[in-house]
């Protein structure tokens, strides 16, 4: 087993039990703090699939802005933050089951899927990956279009959060 | 080497985890963070498809990079709805929204 792997397994454990305890830890900021060492993780998995770009972008984007402002909503909303009752609905059983059997397919389906264990090709140019990302997306004939979309609905999103939170004076 | 199998696999555990959230969790900002983690395994699942079947093509990071911006307009625009039901309702329990159930 080599050191790559060693370092895999011992992310994914630390990953996944952050994730569980997510969606299962009574108090909002604690489950919020479990989510930011969870979008750390997958950085890591980033760092560990060359994408060295992404890892950036995820602590940027994900925990420095994503997990604040849930921190900041969990905040706001402090009168049932401390709900002393249980946190999850009458049917919980039922959504386990349903988790549990999406995995059970997605599981089954990789197993026969012939390219399930390939390993990584080398890597062509490790330089100018960055800069090649970069002029896809303004290239006219390649992922121009997506790239404008995301920007109004950036700017949509914004106008919309601030229009829908903000104060409504009469 | 690390088979593209784990990642697969890891992708798939931390869906499933983010869809359990999102069933089962009362609180509507905690249904968002389950909504966050499934957002989260497809992207792990894009990069690593990108690496280890077309590490010369560009599509799958251009895919995850849109995916890292609606990501960031949904968590901007749910949030802002939960603090206005916040403030009209005084709660934020998904099954006390039922404005528009009949």
């Amino acid at each position: 087993m080599s050191a790559e792997q060693i370092i895999f397994l011992i992310v994914a454990l630390v990953t996944l039990v952050a994730a569980f305890s997510v969606v299962t830890s009574r108090n909002l900021i604690h489950a919020a703090l479990w989510l930011i060492l969870t979008l750390f993780g997958v950085a890591i998995f980033y760092v560990l699939l060359d994408a060295g770009f992404f890892a950036v972008i995820q602590v940027i984007i994900y925990i420095g802005a994503i997990a604040i402002l849930f921190i900041f909503a969990a905040m706001l909303t402090r009168r049932v933050m401390q709900d002393t009752g249980p946190q999850t609905n009458r049917n919980w059983w039922l959504g386990a089951l349903i988790a549990l059997f999406l995995f059970a397919g997605i599981a089954l389906m990789l197993v026969n899927w012939q390219g399930f264990n390939t390993s990584a090709p080398e890597l062509a140019n490790s330089g100018g990956r960055i800069s090649q990302l970069g002029l896809a997306l303004v290239s006219p004939d390649q992922y121009v279009l997506p790239f404008e979309l995301a920007s109004i609905l950036l700017v949509a999103a914004m106008i919309g959060a601030i229009f829908v939170a903000g104060e409504k004076k009469s | 080497m690390i088979p593209l199998s784990w990642y697969l696999i890891f992708a798939a555990i931390l869906f499933c985890i983010g869809l359990y959230g999102v069933l089962v969790r009362k609180s509507a900002i905690a249904i968002l963070m389950g909504i966050e983690l499934m957002l989260n395994s497809v992207n792990i699942n894009l990069i690593s498809f990108w690496r280890y079947r077309s590490p010369d093509g560009i599509a799958g990071q251009a895919f995850a990079i849109i995916v890292f911006a609606v990501a960031a307009a949904e968590v901007a625009v749910g949030l802002a709805l939960i603090i206005s039901i916040y403030r009209r309702r005084n709660s934020v329990v998904a099954d006390d929204m039922n404005l528009l159930k009949w």
